[in-house]
This record gives C-alpha cells, structure tokens and sequence, in this order.
C-alpha cells in the first residue's frame, strides 16, 4: 500500500489527525509509565523473605503488669508448645520479617572508631530462631547453647559497659557479608554495633529479608543468640506443615491459655496474613493502575472509532470514484488501516519522548527508578494493537461503501 | 434562546448517535476513573479537622544528633518523638496555649461479668487538654481536670463502643473500669469519634488503624507503668532495665502536640524550642547544635508520610488520562461541528451572530458534558466498588461518594467538555458562510 497519496490525505485534515496522534502520544507515554509501575509494586510484592512462609504461625501474648517468672513461664511455654501434634518447631522472637507492627535496627560498622554507620540491619533476636523460621545457613554454623544471652541480661551489661555479658557471635545474611566484605569468606571476621561492640560472625544466612524500612537494604538483617521471654513483648513462632496451621494455631493458643489463663492472645495468625497485610497497598496500587490503564485505553479506541468515522462518512465521495475506478473493498479497507498504522506510529514514536520526560518527572517527585527500556515496546505494541482493532469497523464500513456514490451528486 | 439552543443540541446529537455515543463514553471513563482515584486519594489525605488543623502543631528536637542521620530516613531525619525527658521538660514549661505529650497503651479491660472474655484495647495516654484541643465530642460527662493530671488520679475516658460493651450504653460516668488489674473511675464517654487518619499521634499509631478505646492521664499511665504499644527507637544506647530504665533513657517513644493560636505564638515558639535545645547542649546533654522542627498538622501529614507516594503517583496517572479524554474530546467535537459547515452558513447567511453561534455550539457540547457526568457517576460508584474490593480494610471504609464527590464529578465532565470545546466551538464560528453557501 502506497503511503504517500495517505500523507496528502492527511494533509487535508491536519487538526484532526494531529489531534489523533497527539492522544496517541499521551496514551502511550502513560501507558509505559503505568505498567512500569505495576511491575514495581509486582517486584515488591515478590520479594524474596528467606523464611518457609506457608508453614508459620504466629501468636503474641499480651501481659498484665510484671508476671514474677517470665523465664520459667517462657520455658514451660515452649516445651508444651512442642508436645502438640503437628508441630515441627518452636521459637519466641518479636518481630518477623515484613510485618505492620514494627521492627527494631542496628548500625553496622566495619571499624569501631567509624563516625558514619557502613549500613543499617535490621536485628533478629530470640531463641532456635533459624531452624523454626525455615532459614538457610549457607557458610559457618547455628549458635550453641552456651551462646545465648538473657535479653535483660544483655541490656544490664550493656548499661554497665561490660562487654563480657553480651553475646559475642552473630549470624549474617550474605548480602550484609557482600557489603562488608565483598569477594572474602565472612566467617571469623569481626564487625562492629552502636559504639563499637564487637561481634564475630559465625554463620551467613542465604537469605533472610528485615522487618521493615525496606528502602535501608531488603536483605540487611542480622541475628543475635538471645533469649526472649514473651513478657518482652516477644510472639511464639511455630513452624508446622501448610495444612496443619489452623488446627496447630487453635490448640497452641487453647494450650497457652490453659497454662496462664490471666494472658490475652493479641495476635494468633498465619505468616501469610502477615506479609498479605504488609504489601496490602503495594497490591491495590497494582489494581488501580490496572483499572486506570484499561480505562484509558478503551478511551483511546473510542476516540479512535469517532474520528475514522468521520473521516469516513466524509470521504464517501472519495471512496466511491476509487471503487468505480477499480479499487477493491480490500483496497479500501487495508487503505484506513494503513492510515491508523500511519498515525499510530507518528504518536507511538512522540509518545516514547513523552513517556521519558513522565519517567524523569516521576524520579524527580516520587523516587522512582529509570524506566527500563523494555517497557517502550509495551506501549508501542498495545497501541499499535488497539489502533488496528478500532479502525477495523469504520474501515469495514468504508469498504461496504458502493462503487455506484460516485455518481450521485449530494 | 436557551431553549432553542437545547432543542437544537437534542436534535444534532440524535442526528449522529454514534458519535454522540462515543463522546459520553469517552467522557465518562475519563471522569470516572480520575474521580475514583480521587476519592481514594481524598479519603487518605483528607483534613481529619479542618476548623483547627492550622493551629496544631507538632514539635521535633534532635536528641541523637546529625551521626545517627545517614540517608534512608525520611524528611530531615529529626525523631518524630521526643525523649520522656523532654517531654516532660516541655510539659513543666508549659509555653503553648495548649499542649499534650502522649503515647499509645493496650491495656487489657476486664468485665465485671465473667462470662465476657477479658480483652486489650487500643487507646491512649494523655493530657486532660488533649480534649479541648481536639474538640473531642463526648455523650456523658466529659475529660478529667488538669488536678487529675498532677496528682495522678486513677480515671479514664472510653469510647461509644468499649461503653456499649461494659454498661450497655448506660451512662457510665462516675462508675468503675478495670484496666491491667487496677481501678479507673471513669469521667466521661466519647460520641462516635474515630478520625481518619488518626492524626493526634502519627508518630506512633496507625494513621489507618482501629479508633482509640480508651484514654487516661498521661502521668497515670507512667506511674502504673502502661507499656508503650507503639515503637521505641533507641538510637546508639539502650534503655536500662525496666519501666525506671526506659524513662530515663534517650529512646523516643512520646508524641507531643501543641496548639499555637497565631503567627506570632507559633514563632516565639519555634524560639522557645531553639532554646530548650540549646540549654541542653549548653548542659552538655547534646553536643551538637540546636536542631528543631516545628510543623503544623498538614506539613506534618505530609512529613509522616500518610499518604503513600503510590497513591500520589496513582492521582498523577489518572488526571493524565482525563488530559487524554479532553484531547479525545476536542476531536469528536470538531469532527462533530464541522460536519454542519453547511448548516452554520445557513443560519449565519440568516443573520445569526458568531456570538449566537457560539452559544448554540457551547449548549450543544454542555448537554454532551452533563450525559458524559452522569455516566462518569455511574461509573465511578461501579469504581469505587471495586477498589473496596483491592484496597486494604481500613482504606476502603473511608473511600465513599457523598455528595460533595458528586457535584464535583459532575463539574468535572461539563467544565472538561466546554474547555475542550473551546477550540472546536472558535472554529465553527469562523464558517464563512458564503463559502458554504456556494458550494451546493
């Protein structure tokens, strides 16, 4: 099909194509820009967490005033947990890992007399917290017994100054020992909390995402031997089999109200519940961009259908001589479809200009990342696609159009 | 004339139906989808209390000075609570009109009846002007006296619900409540009153969470050692043991709000805050020099991040497509218009002013306006349905149409179709009618 005698054309009705091309353009720009930014929620939402999600449960107890015995309670706590059928682990920690309620952090530096903090970690403290949690040492060992430290204990010392009551070992995720020391084994080393607490790492976790703050580093996390008692505000964590969840929840809180019936369950939960609500917003942002693009688009191919109708019913004179002289229906029809590939190109290809100039506004205003160059062709291939399908009916249309026109007069 | 121009816009529409179709349809989605991210948009960032939010302020010192700063941290990286230390310090000085340190409790309420379930119930500790400066609407009694506050009286005020639990919606003021194995008598019960975002204490609470149960004096709750249920962030030292340890420790967990009545009140305290930080460098308690913020509730809102940029972006990305419509619109309405070249000559060889024209022209696209609207509103409840489907919980009871939603929908499509037929409109009194007149 030739493309020039469809250039004069256009020529001839240059606000309205210019017009067409322009929502073209506007259309494409945000539509690259939208499903950039669906896949960046998408990203998030897949995060990676280290921890077998679909086997955890959660249930944090609440307290009145001091109980006497935390410690005692925790251990007579922890041993009926593990007598309940189903029950693979056990662990007392506070918070786990992209959870709403709260985190707690720790600066890391490699050298104690650093003013600046090398990076910021989150701290996971607590009891038999890998094997519960599902998490994988990649390098060195767990902590032995011996290790663990009293969580009043560790503060005590720490109030003191006396280094000898903390604990002297850490387990790291490998992304923290990539930082600290890229290229070399971390095992052994030394590395520096707060004010210049020394800790030697002993085991690197593949993979273990922190509590919050993600933007400080998905993977910096850390894990300290410490005891926690649930009176410090610690929730037990209990790694079962995915289809065993509910009945083991139901009987781990049936069982610790038993034990203890002052204490009020305030959270008793699935991991997955956990991390559903933590991306919540990720994932209706998601869905309201999707809304938002669907709409637009339908927008864009009926502004479409309107215009090439319009040209249509204007150029029925036209269509008519060109029937008469030879020109067949195919030819009709494959002439308005080359004409919307025509516009669609011309706005496709301003469109990727505006998309860039949206994508460095977002950077500017809202933190966004660069846009990939993948997500151009996106939005050139959805427009080219709704372009072709709206045009096909005025297009039909034209090429129903009777030969016979041409001899009428108006 | 209106009439005439009506009638005329009903008959040209009906004329070409299928373009008029397009042009409400392109209209309405437009609207509808800008206006149900709005409405969304609305329901986050909405002035929780319009007549008062310019006179609540929000006070930051630096208490770990500029080390512990080091990117990530959002706005200037100033703790958005204060230390009980200098809460308290601010607190004895009293220079605001009005002032209130407080922090979030859970504190678990026992039923006189045992067959009810013990429960913990979010609330808060504060001051006895924390109602006045809020306006706290009450259906019994009211808030405790200032006398309550100094000398550390064991009463609490709760809520509709918490009340309709424990008494039946009885009044209950003057009656007993257990909280945590003490006794507090109560002083009076809230009416309904859950403002979203929850805004008196975003530096601890939820902006989105569950409504505040049950509230008692400040200095109570430490001296019975309630437990924060909010965060504590403790900087570089950690709180020596127990409730004694965490008082006097550099770990921020109070929020603090002050009520500054004019320009004048809010810099003498600005000042005054400068000061308290610099006497305590002076003290030597800081080695850096005074670093203070003050920011009244909407830059607050904005500095604590309650609407999430996602949401902002979500907006952005929204009216983009109501440009697009408009752009649409201009298309369709010039297509539209220049089709009736002829008739435009016609009335304009008749004697019919530009200005005539143009009104006919500006009825005609007002009518298309009004039906894109209606559909917009059609579609935008169908909208919003859906997001209460995708948002989260707490989000979606918030977003709704009411009726200030509607007329602005409304306005919305008529005002988008009259600027976008602008141009179109210009052009078609530009018809030279001979031109159109020779021709047939």
């Amino acid at each position: 099909m030739d493309v020039l005698p469809i250039l004069s054309t256009l020529h001839r009705h240059k606000l309205t194509a210019w017009l067409l091309i322009l929502e073209i353009a506007l259309t494409c720009a945000i539509v690259c820009n939208a499903v950039f930014l669906i896949g960046q929620q998408l990203q998030r939402m897949d995060l990676p967490s280290g921890i077998a999600e679909h086997e955890l449960v959660q249930i944090q107890l609440g307290y009145v005033g001091n109980t006497p015995d935390a410690k005692a309670q925790t251990q007579t706590d922890l041993a009926a947990l593990r007598q309940i059928p189903g029950v693979k682990q056990v662990a007392l920690t506070r918070y786990l890992p992209f959870n709403l309620d709260g985190g707690s952090n720790t600066g890391i530096k490699l050298n104690p007399q650093q003013q600046q903090k090398t990076l910021d970690a989150a701290q996971y403290l607590g009891q038999n917290l890998l094997p519960t949690l599902g998490t994988r040492l990649v390098e060195g060992r767990n902590f032995r017994l011996s290790e663990y430290v009293d969580l009043d204990a560790a503060v005590a010392a720490l109030n003191r100054g006396n280094l000898k009551g903390l604990p002297q070992v850490m387990i790291i995720t490998r992304a923290i020992a990539e930082r600290l020391w890229p290229g070399k084994n971390a095992l052994g080393k030394t590395l520096y909390v707060g004010n210049g607490i020394p800790f030697r790492v002993i085991g690197v976790v593949a993979q273990l995402a922190r509590h919050k703050r993600l933007q400080q580093g998905v993977e910096y996390s850390t894990v300290w031997p410490i005891r926690m008692t649930s009176a410090d505000g610690a929730s037990y964590v209990i790694r079962c089999a995915p289809k065993d969840r509910t009945a083991v929840l139901k009987a781990a809180v049936a069982k610790l109200k038993q034990l203890d019936p002052n204490r009020v369950v305030l959270k008793a939960r699935a991991y997955d519940a956990v991390r559903r609500a933590f991306f919540a917003n990720d994932r209706a942002m998601a869905g309201i961009l999707v809304g938002v693009i669907a709409a637009l688009l339908i927008v864009t191919a009926l502004g479409i259908v309107g215009l090439a109708s319009f040209w249509v019913s204007q150029r029925r004179r036209m269509i008519g001589v060109r029937r008469a002289l030879g020109a067949t229906r195919g030819d009709i029809l494959r002439y308005f479809q080359t004409e919307n590939f025509v516009l669609a190109t011309i706005g496709i290809a301003l469109g990727m200009v505006l998309a860039y100039a949206i994508n460095l506004f977002l950077m500017l205003h809202y933190e966004l990342p660069r846009l990939p160059a993948i997500y151009f062709p996106v939005g050139a291939i959805a427009l080219w696609l709704i372009g072709q399908l709206a045009v096909l009916g005025p297009a039909l249309r034209a090429a129903a159009v009777p030969p016979v026109v041409a001899t009428r007069s108006v | 004339m209106f009439g005439y121009y009506l009638e005329l816009a009903f008959r040209s529409l009906r004329r070409s139906l299928g373009l008029t179709v397009l042009m409400v349809l392109a209209i309405g989605f437009g609207v509808a989808a800008s206006m149900s991210t709005y409405a969304v948009f609305r329901a986050m960032s909405g002035d929780p209390i319009p007549w008062k939010s310019s006179k609540l302020f929000f006070p930051q010192i630096d208490v770990w000075g500029p080390a512990s700063r080091q990117g990530g941290q959002r706005g200037d990286g100033l703790p958005a609570d204060m230390t009980y230390i200098d809460a308290m310090a601010l607190m004895r000085q009293h220079r605001a009109a009005q002032q209130t340190a407080m922090y979030p409790i859970l504190p678990t309420v026992y039923p006189d009846d045992p067959a009810e379930k013990s429960r913990a119930v979010p609330g808060h500790a504060v001051y006895a002007a924390f109602f006045a400066m809020l306006d706290v609407p009450f259906r019994y009694g009211s808030g405790w006296s200032s006398a309550d506050d100094g000398h550390r009286a064991r009463v609490a005020v709760i809520d509709s619900q918490l009340n309709q639990r424990l008494f039946g919606g009885a009044n209950s003021v003057g009656k007993a409540i257990r909280l945590d194995g003490h006794s507090y008598r109560i002083t009076g019960v809230l009416a309904d009153w859950h403002p979203q975002p929850q805004f008196y204490d975003l530096a601890n609470s939820n902006a989105f969470g569950p409504a505040d149960q049950v509230f008692v004096p400040f200095a109570t709750a430490v001296d019975q050692q309630l437990p924060t249920n909010g965060g504590m962030g403790c900087g570089q030292a950690l709180p020596g043991p127990g409730f004694a340890g965490v008082l006097s420790s550099s770990c921020v967990w109070v929020a603090y709000m002050v009520e500054l009545d004019d320009a004048a009140q809010v810099a003498s305290y600005r000042s005054y805050l400068n000061g308290y930080a610099r006497e305590q460098q002076q003290a030597g308690r800081f080695s850096w020099p005074p670093n203070t913020q003050l920011r009244d509730l909407s830059r607050w809102m904005d500095q604590m991040g309650v609407v999430p940029p996602e949401s902002k972006v979500s907006l952005v990305v929204s009216f983009c497509l109501l440009l697009v419509c408009m752009v649409n619109a201009v298309g369709l309405l010039l297509a539209k218009f220049l089709r009736r070249s002829n008739e435009i000559g016609v009335r304009r060889a008749l004697g019919a002013s530009r200005a005539a024209i143009a009104s006919q022209f500006a009825v005609e696209a007002g009518v298309v306006g009004l039906a894109g609207g209606v559909l917009g509103l059609l579609l935008t409840w169908l909208g919003v349905a859906w997001m209460h489907g995708v948002l989260p919980r707490q989000i979606a009871v918030l977003t709704r149409i009411d009726p200030s939603l509607l007329w602005q929908t409304l306005l919305l499509a008529i005002a988008a179709t009259l600027l976008a037929g602008l141009y179109p409109i210009l052009r078609a009194t530009h018809v030279r009618p001979a031109m159109q007149l020779k021709i047939d």
